[in-house]
Parts: C-alpha cells; structure tokens; sequence
C-alpha cells in the first residue's frame, strides 16, 4: 500500500537501461498531441524557418495572457519581461549580451526555430513548453518586438 | 582630424585634372595633409575608451563570447594583436567580419572559413550598427591586461574574546567551593552535636519502624488502580505517537549528489519555480528538471560570482558542484561542446506520498492557482531543501476546509461553483464543500 506496484516516475528498477525509468521517447515515434517538426538543427534549417514557417494558430486562439504567463517563467528571466535583453538575469551580470528583439531581424519561423532548438548559448525549450505553448509564446514575442520597433 | 581627412579624400576628386598640374608648394602641403593623416590614425586608435569598450561588449559580444575563454565562438583577449600577428589580418578585416562575417566567408576568406568550421559552423550575427570608434573601443577592452586576482585580504581575526566563559567559570568554580565549604560546615556541627550529646547523656530518639512503603503501596488500592489507569494512558499516548508519525518525515534534509541551493536560483536570482519543474503545470508530477534544463543557463554560468560566496560554502565549493554538473551531462567546458559520456544524477526524492494517497501537481498549481510555497514553505530561502509540511491527510483536510476556491476566470469551475453556491446559499466555496473532503477524489 505504502509502495507502488507499478513503475514510479524516475524510479530505479532493474529492467531499464542504466536502472533508470526515465528515458527518451523511441526513436521514431512522437507524442500523442505533437507533430513533426521537418527543420534541421543548422543554419540552413534556421535560413528556412526564418523563410517559410508559420504559426498553425488561427488569430482567435493566440492567448495572450498566457503567452504572457509562459513568457515571463521561460523566457523573461534573460530577455526581460518587455524582450528589450534586459532580464533579472542579465541584470545581475550573471549572463551577458542578450539582444533586444527590436535588433534582431527575426520572424515567426525563426522565433519558434530558436525556442524549438536552441541558438548559440540559449538551449532548447522544447522540453519544457509543449507544441501548442511554443506557439503561443511565439506570439508573444512577435507582440512584444512590434512594441520595441514602435 | 575628420575634417582633415574629408578635405583629403574631396581634393583628388575635384581637383582631379588639376593634380598633375600641382605646384611645389601645392604638393608639399597635400604631402604634409597626407602624413598628418597618416599620424593621425594611430591616435585615434589610442583615443579608444575601454569602458565604453566594455559596456558595448557586454551588450553585443559577451551572449557568445568571453576574454578568456571559449564560448560559442572564440575567446578575444588580444584578439587584434592575435590576427595581425598570426594570421596577417588587419583592422579592415575586422571590421569587415563583425559588420557582417557571413559575407566574409562568402567571400572565400581563408581564415574566415576556417574559423567559421572550426567553431562548427555557428554564424557571428551581423553588427552593421557599429561604428568605427564602437569598434575600437571594444577592441581597447579585448586588449587590456588580465587584471591579477584580487588577493584575498587575509585578515587576521582576533581571538574570540573569552571574557564571558571564563567569569562564568570563574562564578562556577566559587560557587563550588562555596557549597563544599557549607556541606563541610554541617557535617563538623552534626558531629560536634552528636558528641554534646554523648557527653550530656542525651539519648537520641532513632526513627520509628515503619511499614516499607512498597507494602503499604500495595495495600492501598485506590493507589493501585490509579497508578495502573496512569500506566496505560501514557502507553496509549506513546503508541498513538508512535503509529502517528509512520511515514511523516517532515524536515527531512538529506544530503543531494549535487549541492544545489533553491535559495541562489530562486531566490537571488529569482527564477520561478516553474522554470525548472515545468511539469507542475501540466502534470500529475512537479518534474525534476532533465540536466538540459540546467544547461540552458550553466553553458553560460561556468562560475558563481565572488559575492554569491557565503562563509559557509566558498566560491570554490560553488564552482566544484557546476563542474559536477559537467561531468554529469557530459559537457567540455574549455572546448565548448558534449562529449556525449554523461552520468545521471540520482537525486534523492524528498517528498513522497504513499501509493494509496493521489496527488496531482496540476490541479493545485494551474487550476487552483496555489503558490507552490503554501505546500513546500519558503523554497526560495532554502540553501539546502527539506520537506515543509508534514504531508498527512489532517493536513490536506485542514487546508480543503480552509480554503476558498478561486472561481473568478475560472472556466473549470464555472458550472459546479454555479450549483453548489444555490446549494449551499453561500457566495464562496470552499475546497471541502466542492468535495475536497470525499473519500475517493484521493483514495481509489
């Protein structure tokens, strides 16, 4: 009553790999709710998305307010909450030389290309935000710069 | 000096016919405005502020690169003198490549591609907003000297004053002798007494024999029965502790693979939560962040500041568990990339309900909208986390009686809340009213 019978989250048993429950996906299959994502991890990805990509998300279903909310946890602590580069982060010198959205030429594609991947010294957000909050998220920040060029 | 160079760089164009026509004297002062603008290049070169240098640096450079270290792209103390020296590379080329690197390579530049592959093709933003002097100054900054490490100021502590312990020893000690003085005292008098008594001839009237008290105990019931109902109440009591604290471990304090402080993360730097337990939002389980997560930050963060040293942990101690953290997701720091050999972490879980009790992050976090403090205390005070609450279910039932829900922009609860307040003719519901007290909602 007390311990599970079945497999515990993060659990250690013996019939994994390493001992270790957590694991990655199996190669070639893909969460129930999530689909491909066909750019690569290059620079020529990144040129494409910045060219072609766009939102699956019709104008009435952009939530702002929780564009906001995921932003400020994510992305706000080095971007800053306004996306001038200036988070609590940077602020403190802790990490430096985050750019302002307004100087950067940046599109819906490559937004949500970066959050999906990574670039230079930013990591990849995929794993902390799902499909539908990377777009939702992109929007946000297609907001915020269209206030910074303002 | 701009002006000097302006009237250079006009004369030849206007007066192109006319230059070959030059007089001496002509020509001596266009050779004299030629070497003066020679000479001057060079100072305006010294007139490079490295503070301004630094500020530039921090805002545009520093995202991927560092003086002395590699980042995502190379390290730039000395960068010029590096270039020119090894690489026969001037100004000009500098210019060129951080105005706009990727043409440069276009180009065919032979350092600029192989530069460009070796740092795996990670392309140098475009900084055409950099004017000429911006660049200097940067470049001023690159080329100052490493400052020497600050020597640690070594100061001497004076002893800790033991004033205080040693007047209360001191107190002690007399009070000591005082007492053994007084006990000698009474036993000298009670002898002195007893031999009054012998020579006077007074008889000393020994105690009466009485009953042991063990019998007489054992005689008296009432004493009996009281002393045995004593006997099993404070069992009673001892066992219901006992069986109470089976499987609460509130404060529980156990020491983690990897030292890593809530209060630096969450609290200095306030990071929320949710950053790195992510799932909470959405899941039945508060995640533990995957080391990815760390990394999104400690690619950057490779040492704690000075002043996040405290006297209990040195900044050694600090940058010994980040190079732990290294070692486990399998990250080379000096060259920048994962070598693909990690060792997870086997974090030690705090928090733990039984099998038979349900708990669901989600539902308190994003639904109910609770701070995750209410359940886990001041998290981000903690330099070394433990268990808060107790986690029992009259801890759970207390906080589901007290607590109103917040059914304001609260889709979820639209229709029950709707319901239930007719029900109960009250405006605000709490948890337990909306069935927070049933049964199966946790057991099942």
């Amino acid at each position: 009553m007390y311990e599970p019978v079945g497999y515990e989250a993060y659990g250690e048993y013996e019939v994994f790999p390493n001992s270790q429950e957590a694991l990655l996906p199996v190669e070639g299959t893909i969460a129930r709710g999530y689909s491909l994502y066909d750019y690569d991890n290059t620079n020529e990805g990144y040129e494409a998305a910045l060219k072609s990509l766009k939102s699956p998300l019709e104008v009435s279903e952009i939530d702002p307010k929780r564009g906001k909310e995921l932003y400020d946890i994510y992305c706000g602590i080095c971007h800053g909450n306004k996306g001038a580069g200036q988070g609590t982060l940077v602020k403190r010198e802790k990490i430096l030389g985050v750019p302002s959205y307004a100087d950067r030429a940046i599109t819906t594609g490559s937004i949500y290309h970066v959050i999906y991947y990574g670039k230079n010294s930013m990591g990849s957000y995929a794993n902390l935000l799902n499909e539908e909050e990377r777009w939702q998220v992109t929007a946000y920040v297609e907001a915020l710069r269209s206030e910074l060029i303002k | 000096m701009k002006k000097l160079r302006q009237s250079l760089e006009t004369t030849p164009n206007v007066d192109m016919k006319q230059v070959n026509n030059l007089q001496p004297l002509q020509k001596l002062i266009f050779l004299s405005l030629v070497f003066f603008s020679i000479f001057c290049t060079p100072l305006q070169a010294q007139e490079a502020d490295p503070t301004k240098g630094k500020s530039l640096f921090n805002a545009n450079c520093a995202a991927c690169h560092q003086l002395d270290k590699k980042m995502t792209g190379p390290a730039l103390r000395y960068v010029e003198t590096r270039l020119s020296e090894d690489e026969g590379l001037d100004r000009d080329w500098l210019n060129a490549w951080i105005r706009n690197s990727a043409a440069v390579i276009k180009s065919g530049d032979a350092y600029a591609n192989k530069i460009y592959k070796e740092y795996n093709g990670a392309a140098m933003t475009a900084f055409p907003q950099l004017s000429d002097q911006d660049i200097s100054n940067i470049l001023a900054y690159t080329a100052q000297d490493k400052a020497a490490p600050a020597v640690a100021t070594v100061t001497t502590q004076a002893p800790t004053s033991t004033e205080g312990g040693l007047s209360k020893d001191i107190i002690l000690g007399a009070l000591a002798i005082l007492f053994a003085l007084l006990a000698l005292g009474l036993f000298l008098v009670n002898k002195t007494l007893r031999r009054f008594a012998e020579a006077n001839e007074v008889e000393i009237q020994e105690a009466v024999k009485r009953p042991s008290l063990w019998k007489a105990f054992l005689k008296n019931q009432f004493l009996l029965l009281a002393t045995a109902i004593f006997f099993l109440l404070s069992s009673a009591y001892f066992v219901y502790g006992y069986f109470m604290q089976v499987g609460v471990d509130q404060g529980y304090e156990p020491i983690q693979p990897i030292h890593y402080s809530h209060k630096i993360h969450a609290g200095d730097n306030g990071i929320d939560c949710k950053y790195c337990h992510s799932s909470a939002r959405v899941s039945k389980h508060s995640g533990i962040p995957s080391l990815n997560v760390c990394m999104n930050c400690h690619k950057s963060i490779y040492e704690v500041a000075p002043s996040t040293a405290t006297e209990e942990y040195s900044k050694e101690f600090y940058d010994g568990e980040i190079q732990k953290l290294y070692d486990a997701v399998g990250w080379d720091d000096a060259e920048q990339k994962y070598t693909g050999k990690t060792k997870p972490v086997k974090w030690v879980r705090i928090h733990n309900l039984p099998d038979f009790a349900y708990f669901n992050h989600s539902q308190h976090v994003s639904v109910a909208g609770l701070e995750c403090q209410t359940c886990h205390g001041p998290v981000e005070e903690m330099e070394i986390m433990y268990q808060y609450s107790p986690l029992t279910m009259g801890w759970c039932i207390n906080c589901h009686r007290e607590t109103n829900v917040k059914v304001k922009d609260n889709g979820y609860y639209e229709k029950i809340h709707e319901a239930l307040s007719k029900k109960y003719g009250v405006e605000q519901l709490t948890a337990a009213q909306m069935g927070g007290l049933e049964c199966g909602k946790c057991h099942y």
